[in-house]
This record gives C-alpha cells, sequence and structure tokens, in this order.
C-alpha cells in the first residue's frame, strides 16, 4: 500500500538551483502548508490520517515516524521498507549532486490538441497548485561527480500521465544524451498515457521509444529507475526498454490496471502482483533497489559503463 | 445483411426492393421502372447517411461481426502466402496471423491481427487480443524480413492488447515497448494498415511504420470509447458522446497528420464488397511498396524517425 505525503514547506532547503529565480520567488511567499498525510490503497478507500504535529503514521506497517526521521529515511518507513511517494524536485535533490542540476525545457506547456472540454482549466489549476508546469523534469547533473541527463516524472501532477509534453520533454532529453554521448536515467512514475490528449499521447510512446532505438544504436547508456507507480503507456513505452531496469521495493509497475485485469479474467490477482519484486521474479527487472542505497548504485553503474 | 442502427431506413427499403422483385418473378409482372426508382433511392440514402456518419457509427462498422478481417484481404491481396507460427519463446499466439507471400513478384511479410468470425473462432483467436508472444511473433518475423529485404504489411484491428493475468506476467508492457523501439530502426519498408479497430498500445505495437493507413471507416485510439467515457465521465453509457470528443476517426487522424492515406471503402462498408476493398488496398500497396523500396534505406529510416517525432502540441 502506497502512502502519499506531501510535504510543501517554504523554508526548508528544498530549493533547486535554478537559472531562472521566478520559481524560487513563488515558492517563498507560498503559504506553510501543514503535512497532509493521506493514505491509499489498492482500493483507494482508506481514510486520510491527518496529524496535528510532526509525526505521521505509516499506514503499511502502523509504526509512528517523526518528520526528521522520515527526511533522514528519504522517505521512506525504516520498519516496513515502503516507500512513499516523493515529489521530482525532492528526487533531484537525493540523486543530483548539489549545484550541479541544471534544467531544460522548463516553461514548456500543454496545450490542447483535441480540443477536449475542461482540459486548459484543469492544467492551470494543477500548475498552481503543485507548482509545477508538468509531469516530468528534465535537464543534466552529476551523481557524485559523472555526468548524467536526468528525467524524473511526478504522479502529483494528473497522476504523471504522458501527454504531449512529457513525452516532447522526455524525446529532447534522450536525443540531448545522445548528440553528447552522455548516459541517462529515467525515473518514472505515472498512470500512463494522459486521456485528454487522446491520440496525440499514444503516440508519444512511440516517439519515445524511437528516440531511445537511436540512442541504443550509438552505443550510449538508458537506466531506468521504476518508481510507484508505473503503469500503461509508459510502461509499454520507454520504462522497459533500459540497458539496466532498476526499481524501489514494493513499486507498483505493470501494463493494464488491476481492476481491468481482475474483470477479464473474473479471479482475484496473486499476492504481490505487478509489484517489483513480483517483476524481479518474471525476470522483467534487473535489481529492486532501496531509495537509501539509490544514489550509490546509480554511481556504480555510471563507473563501470563511463 | 449486417444492420447498423443508421441503417435502419435503407434495410427496409431493401426488403421492399427484394419483395417486388419476388413478387415480379412470381405473379410475371413487369416491375422494372419501379424497382429501379426505389434502387436509386436506395443509393442515394446510402450515399447520404454515409457522407454523415458519427464517431460511433464508425466504431459500429469497424466491429462488426460482418466485417472483413486480414485473412479475407491476405488471401487476396497476396500470393503464395505461407503462414509461419510461434514466437520461439513461448507459445504460438493465434490472434497474430504472419508469414511470408508473394505481392506481385515481390516477396513480402505480412503481419495481421485476426479477429473470429463467429463466437467458436473469437475464442480460438482471442477477439484479435493478443498476448505477450503474438507481439514477439510478429517482431521475429518482422527481424526475419529484414535480414532478407522484405518489405513488411502490417494489418491492424484490435480492441486492444489482452489484459491476462498470463499476459502481465509474461511481460506484455515490455513486449508492446520492444515492438516500438525496434520497428522503428528496421531496415526494410513497413506500411501499416487498420482495416477495424486500432485499439490503443496494442494497435501501436505493429503501427510504427513508414506510412500508415485506415481504411475509411475505421477508428485508431488511446483507449476505447467505453474505457475512455468510464474513466473520464465517470460513466460507461456515455460512450457515444467519448467517441465524438476523442476524435478517434481516419478522418480526424488524418487532419491531425497523424496518418499517411484514408482508403475509401464501398457504400455501405467494406462487409458489402470484399473483393472491391481488396483490390483498393492492393493497388494502394502497389503503388507505395514500388516506391518505399526503391528509397536508400537511411533515407527511409530519417522519415520515420521524423514522421513520429513531429507528433505533439505543446507551448513554449
Amino acid at each position: 500500500m502506497a502512502f502519499i505525503l506531501s510535504v510543501i514547506n517554504c523554508s526548508v532547503g528544498m530549493f533547486l538551483e535554478r537559472g531562472n529565480h521566478m520559481f524560487e520567488f513563488k515558492r517563498i511567499f507560498q503559504k506553510s502548508k501543514y503535512i497532509e498525510v493521506k493514505s491509499v490503497g489498492n482500493d483507494g478507500e482508506k481514510k486520510p490520517n491527518i496529524p496535528s504535529g510532526m509525526w505521521v503514521k505509516c499506514e503499511t506497517c502502523g509504526k509512528i515516524l517523526y518528520n526528521k526521521d522520515l527526511e533522514e529515511s528519504i522517505m521512506t518507513c525504516d520498519n516496513c521498507r515502503t516507500h512513499f511517494r516523493i515529489g521530482c524536485h525532492e528526487r533531484i535533490n537525493y540523486t543530483i549532486d548539489k549545484g550541479t542540476f541544471i534544467e531544460y525545457d522548463e516553461f514548456m506547456i500543454s496545450d490542447n490538441p483535441i480540443d477536449f472540454e475542461g482540459y486548459t482549466d484543469k492544467l492551470q489549476n494543477l500548475r498552481d497548485k503543485t507548482l509545477l508546469n508538468e509531469a516530468v523534469i528534465t535537464g543534466e547533473g552529476k551523481i557524485n561527480g559523472q555526468d548524467t541527463i536526468i528525467v524524473v516524472m511526478d504522479s502529483t501532477f494528473m497522476m504523471g500521465s504522458m501527454g504531449c509534453v512529457v513525452g516532447e520533454k522526455i524525446t529532447r532529453a534522450i536525443e540531448k544524451a545522445t548528440d553528447n554521448r552522455k548516459p541517462i536515467i529515467i525515473f518514472t512514475a505515472s498512470g500512463g498515457a494522459r486521456m485528454q490528449e487522446g491520440i496525440f499521447s499514444l503516440m508519444q510512446m512511440a516517439k519515445t521509444s524511437a528516440a531511445i532505438a537511436r540512442h541504443n544504436e550509438k552505443g550510449n547508456l538508458y537506466i531506468t529507475v521504476l518508481t510507484d507507480p508505473t503503469t500503461g503507456g509508459v510502461t509499454a513505452s520507454f520504462a522497459m526498454l533500459g540497458d539496466i531496469i532498476l526499481a524501489e521495493p514494493n513499486a507498483l509497475i505493470g501494463f493494464a490496471g488491476k481492476r481491468v485485469i481482475e474483470q477479464t479474467i473474473k479471479q482475484q490477482l496473486p499476492e504481490g502482483f505487478q509489484r517489483a519484486e513480483f517483476l524481479l521474479e518474471k525476470g522483467f527487472i534487473d535489481k529492486v533497489v532501496d531509495r537509501k542505497d539509490m544514489k550509490d548504485t546509480l554511481t556504480q553503474i555510471l563507473k563501470i559503463h563511463s | 445483411m449486417a444492420t447498423l442502427p443508421f441503417e435502419k431506413n435503407m434495410y427496409e427499403l431493401k426488403s421492399k426492393i427484394d419483395e417486388l422483385k419476388n413478387l415480379a418473378i412470381d405473379q410475371d409482372m413487369d416491375l422494372g421502372k419501379e424497382i429501379r426508382q426505389m434502387e436509386i433511392k436506395l443509393y442515394n440514402m446510402q450515399k447520404e447517411a454515409y457522407k454523415n456518419l458519427t464517431a460511433w457509427d464508425k466504431v459500429s462498422i469497424a466491429r462488426l461481426v460482418e466485417r472483413p478481417t486480414s485473412l479475407d484481404y491476405i488471401n487476396r491481396i497476396f500470393d503464395s502466402f505461407m503462414e509461419l507460427h510461434g514466437d520461439r519463446y513461448y507459445g504460438d499466439d493465434s490472434a497474430i496471423v504472419g508469414g511470408i507471400a508473394m505481392f506481385n513478384g515481390t516477396p513480402v511479410t505480412v503481419i495481421a491481427q485476426q479477429k473470429g468470425k463467429n463466437t467458436k473462432e473469437n475464442i480460438k483467436r482471442n477477439f484479435g487480443m493478443p498476448n505477450p508472444e503474438g507481439y514477439r511473433k510478429t517482431l521475429r518475423l518482422m527481424k526475419q524480413a529484414e535480414k532478407f529485404n522484405r518489405p513488411v504489411i502490417c494489418l491492424i484491428d484490435t480492441p486492444g492488447a489482452y489484459c491476462g493475468l498470463g499476459a502481465e506476467e509474461r511481460g506484455q508492457g515490455e513486449a508492446i515497448a520492444r515492438n516500438l523501439m525496434s520497428m522503428s530502426t528496421l531496415k526494410t519498408p513497413i506500411i501499416s494498415i487498420v482495416i477495424g479497430e486500432g485499439g490503443s498500445g496494442g494497435a501501436l505495437a505493429m503501427a510504427v511504420a513508414d506510412e500508415v493507413w485506415m481504411l475509411e471507416h475505421t477508428v485508431y485510439s488511446i483507449l476505447s470509447p467505453e474505457g475512455f467515457a468510464s474513466i473520464l465521465y465517470k460513466d460507461a453509457s456515455l460512450a457515444k458522446e467519448a467517441a465524438a470528443d476523442m476524435k478517434i476517426t481516419a478522418q480526424d487522424l488524418i487532419n491531425f497528420g497523424i496518418i499517411d492515406r484514408i482508403i475509401k471503402e464501398p457504400l455501405g462498408g467494406a462487409h458489402t464488397n470484399v473483393d472491391e476493398m481488396a483490390a483498393r488496398i492492393k493497388r494502394n500497396l502497389e503503388e507505395s511498396i514500388a516506391r518505399l523500396k526503391s528509397e536508400p534505406i537511411e533515407s527511409l529510416l530519417t522519415k520515420r524517425y521524423y514522421k513520429f517525432r513531429k507528433i505533439g502540441k505543446v507551448i513554449e
């Protein structure tokens, strides 16, 4: 059971260094929010557990986790190993050497290619609410001194769904890596293709996969890190094409949604189905890596390929 | 005769015409003039109706049980078709029919998504919904075509990739992804034709091609209208509205620049005249295969890359 924690705290140093300071400006004047704790399981019906202090409760094992401990464990429960979902900025902070991140295409936002009613407004609301422009951040940086292009998806923006912007940003990042003979690391987190952009979203699967094909042909490295959740059109395209595919513990990774499968086969699904460990067993990923070990693991892989 | 909801009036008129014809024979009457007038009326009704089809009408036509399937076309368009089986890892997926054939003296590889004509066949063909082994068979046959410089023709007709437990365990996502990647750099011409339903990733996994065509009354979508309505409108019964909102018809897709050609169907739909439909597909293939074969492979691959690279609308 994944446990979503949104910690939006303007004062603690979670800023990214950015070329443009408008984003930081906005964050400084944003009201400080309390820690909101929502718990979701596969049934999505658990009630929110709203604490009034500096602690939260892990829904999986019930342990009380203090804010400070959570930060140190990089948003995981040290008791049961549950990895809570984190935003793209947090991910970049944990992974990329301080001061080395340069973002690409930060102002790209979505259009409305099939003229879907209400989509443009929904996007604007999301941009205001999440302070993200889209469901992915791309750029370059160093990991323990080694250059890499990095892509991090964020499931808080429209469930991390892939539309034209996500497809375009990722494709550009891959092409940049190919042209400069650099490795690329993509952290996936997505509910799949973005419905509101229709057939255009579907085509992003082909577009990103074709970019990976060219990257491969030139002998360049691509590492995927599958995080919770990674599903649908993202799983069926670039997510499963890494030279090396890592995953966080217990991450939900699959193609079809659980409910759809259950309706199709009219049976309950086995325990652990579509979790990272299940995929490891079935031979589809290389390694399950704890978040606290992720940076070291990536460092080691980059070193071997340098 | 297959009847769709919007064909009700025409069906009634057709019945009347048949009645008159029988009456003329039984009673030895000359009703030629009346019959001809009614036939002209029917023709005009059909022309009018088929000019104004809604997205949902198109979905209905694409899903008709009577609609010609891939094998109907393969047997009429290609000579000496030899079906080949298996993915060499796990099994043989009957939802995919693939093999080698001759096309006007040129060896080709044909790979198709195959639906059934009746319940028994549909169970055998899994309703045209491939498992990972189907996509892996497709890849094997495409790589073989590449080795022998044979153009590849893919026929698309699927509600989507199968969502079963086994499919998931055997890596449905990976199988689709691998096809998308491999097709994009396959060193031989590829033409993909949607002949019925183009169901999402399950269709795309065989449609990363130099040219993507759709028959006039086909649909190609990110999801079924029922699924779309269920997720975004919270009501699966709004499928008709969803079909219109999603912009999934051949006409929509060519306007978006996503497909390259629409092949017109005989009046009333492909199922009313399979031979004519097959002939039209064949004519289009004749022109295109010759042209694509004559192009240097590097240039072909560059164009193929940019065909998909350019798809997307963003604001910067």
